[in-house]
């Protein structure tokens, strides 16, 4: 299976230091890790460091991998495209990036499969200028699982969701993950969701690392104080799950 | 509770697959149907003339030139056929020229005389034509076109200097095209306001666009810079499509944007430029082309670039026809006849359509 290691990873946009020193242990494939913080700390730029869209110093090591490098996929926030394609049209262009013109049948299959998966096979012929955000942002995980990553990193997949599309989106990439053996990265903003869905959190303030380990360990009422301002409890729900009570900001 | 599916409908799936498919077919006839309709342009285009032939007569004249008066013969291949050529790889060149432009610049208005191109162009055929300066010694013969496309290349080595630069978006590359289409006209009506009239009428006549000097050396060379480009579209027809999607999104799928935006203005540049240099300036081609194109098979460039070479060559071979009829006797600039014709046909489109078409 495969795994990611993140060894003192730092970027700049010109003189501008946007990472410092992120670093971590193994994040295993089949786990989805949450990556939190507020808005412009750096959790943007550090995917796209470890997908290698930007340069920098530091390095993201894969082990077990079988396509390198070409296993990492990125998945930008909404891109707000205007092509004039169809949602499939789309979907066959993520996958078939690098490869010939002919798209076989075997890879129709799959798109279909993943349209049914993700419950969007209703839009696979409008076109994506038609679309609403929260739609494109459901086209957009379909472009990037498509692409068969062993890494996905998702830069707030959910924000344009209903709450009832967020829970099945993250509820599905939870077993998809577990069942392809694949390592997930999500930026997300909701705490709840964090606790409830993802293995692990990397939380990243300033360009800097602030903590990372178990997602239960990591989402505390210090933490929340520190790195959101807030005052916030963590309480246990009638069935068991930790959630965030929010008071007030601090 | 989440209710996202694991299992897959059969049925569902087939419909997938299959409008998928039937969309493929559904473009790929649509393509057929211009080619189609670009022969016939291209026959009319041939028997049309200050002598009026059939089609039968053209089309014998054409399979079996040995066996059909000289007469006929001769006016076919030799006056004719060059200028009906010319006219179809100039709308391809330029059309797909256009097409490109407005992919890796994002802009609908993007055409290859957006990025002062063609002003360049026109700049340097009025340096020819009215100071005498040759940009190129030793082909004075050929000073008009070698001017002209000597600074369609400076002015887009320019741009491509300029593009290479850190921290340049499109948006900079865009604003940049107007500046030299600014500047390059500004300097063009200088060259007019000293002109003789001989010179001024030849420079007008020049900005005007005209087939009518085609020859087939000229055919020959456009022919084969598209013959050359074609494929180097082709090869990326994934990748410029998926800069349609944006910048971050093309980079998420590997491919490197900066890298592809400038191998893909290169060759931009050598489509519009040389054209230009033959026939002058036609303009509406480059931009309008390329929107019919995406209205008929979208932006998937294994259409897209097909559909924009062949609209280009059916827009500008219709042009000529039309340029040929409107006064019997006398050949109208195409320059001018193109958007004369294009544009009610554009709008045409646009209105019967009425879907989103960037």
């Amino acid at each position: 299976m495969v795994s990611l290691t993140l060894d003192n990873l730092g970027a700049s946009y010109g003189r501008t230091r946007i990472l410092d020193g992120i670093s971590t242990g193994k994040l295993e494939g089949g786990c989805l890790t949450a990556v939190v913080g507020p808005n412009a700390a750096g959790k943007s730029t550090l995917f796209k460091r470890i997908a290698g869209l930007i340069k920098g110093d530091g390095k993201a090591t894969l082990e077990g991998s079988k396509r390198g490098r070409d296993g990492i996929c990125y998945m930008p926030q909404d891109t707000g495209a205007n092509a004039v394609l169809t949602v499939y049209e789309s979907i066959v262009l993520a996958s078939r990036q690098g490869a010939g013109w002919r798209v076989g049948e075997g890879d129709l299959a799959e798109i279909d499969r993943l349209l049914e998966s993700l419950n969007i096979a209703n839009l696979a012929f409008r076109n994506l200028g038609e679309l609403s955000g929260g739609q494109r942002q459901l086209v957009a995980i379909a472009q990037a699982l498509a692409r068969n990553p062993e890494v996905l990193l998702m830069d707030e997949p959910t924000s344009a969701l209903d709450l009832h599309r967020q829970i099945e989106v993250l509820d599905f990439m939870r077993r998809l993950a577990a069942k392809r053996g694949m390592a997930v990265l999500i930026a997300i903003h909701d705490l709840n969701h964090a606790l409830r869905y993802c293995d692990q959190t990397l939380v990243i303030a300033n360009g800097r690392l602030i903590a990372s380990g178990r997602t239960a360990d990591i989402v505390t009422a210090r933490m929340l104080r520190e790195t959101y301002r807030i005052d916030a409890r963590i309480e246990t729900c009638s069935q068991g799950l930790p959630h965030v009570i929010v008071d007030a900001a601090a | 509770m989440a209710t996202i599916a694991t299992e897959t409908s059969a049925s569902h799936l087939e419909t997938g697959r299959g409008q998928y498919r039937a969309l493929v077919l559904r473009r790929i006839l649509i393509l057929v149907g211009i080619a189609l309709a670009l022969c016939l342009t291209l026959t009319l285009d041939m028997a049309l003339g200050p002598a009026r032939y059939t089609l039968a007569q053209v089309l014998s004249a054409l399979t079996n030139p040995t066996a059909v008066a000289d007469q006929l013969r001769v006016v076919i291949w030799d006056i004719r056929m060059p200028i009906a050529l010319m006219a179809i790889t100039v709308g391809a060149s330029l059309s797909l020229a256009g097409a490109q432009m407005q992919t890796i610049l994002a802009n609908p208005l993007a055409s290859p005389f957006t990025l002062g191109i063609s002003a360049a162009a026109g700049f340097g055929a009025a340096l020819g034509l009215v100071g005498g300066v040759a940009l190129f010694p030793g082909a004075v013969e050929l000073m008009v076109p070698i001017n002209a496309f000597v600074m369609a290349m400076v002015a887009s080595m320019f741009i491509y200097g300029v593009s290479t630069l850190r921290g340049v978006t499109v948006e900079t590359i865009v604003l940049l095209g107007i500046a030299l289409v600014f500047t390059f006209n500004a300097a063009l009506s200088l060259m007019e306001y000293l002109a003789s009239e001989q010179a001024l009428a030849a420079v007008v006549f020049w900005t005007m666009g005209s087939l009518t000097k085609a020859t087939w050396t000229k055919v020959a060379v456009t022919a084969a810079i598209l013959v050359v480009c074609v494929p180097l579209f082709a090869r990326q027809a994934w990748q410029l499509t998926a800069l349609r999607l944006g910048d971050d999104k093309a980079a998420s799928f590997g491919d490197n944007v900066r890298r592809l935006r400038l191998q893909a203005l290169i060759i931009i540049s050598l489509l519009a430029s040389i054209p230009v240099s033959f026939v002058g300036t036609i303009g509406f081609v480059g931009l309008v082309g390329p929107h019919i194109a995406r209205m008929l098979v979208g932006e998937d460039q294994r259409f897209f670039l097909p559909g924009s070479i062949l609209c280009g060559a059916l827009l500008l071979s219709a042009t000529s026809v039309v340029s040929k009829i409107l006064i019997p006797g006398a050949v109208l600039p195409i320059g001018v006849i193109t958007a004369l014709v294009g544009v009610p046909f554009f709008f045409s489109l646009i209105f019967t359509q009425r879907r989103r078409a960037w």
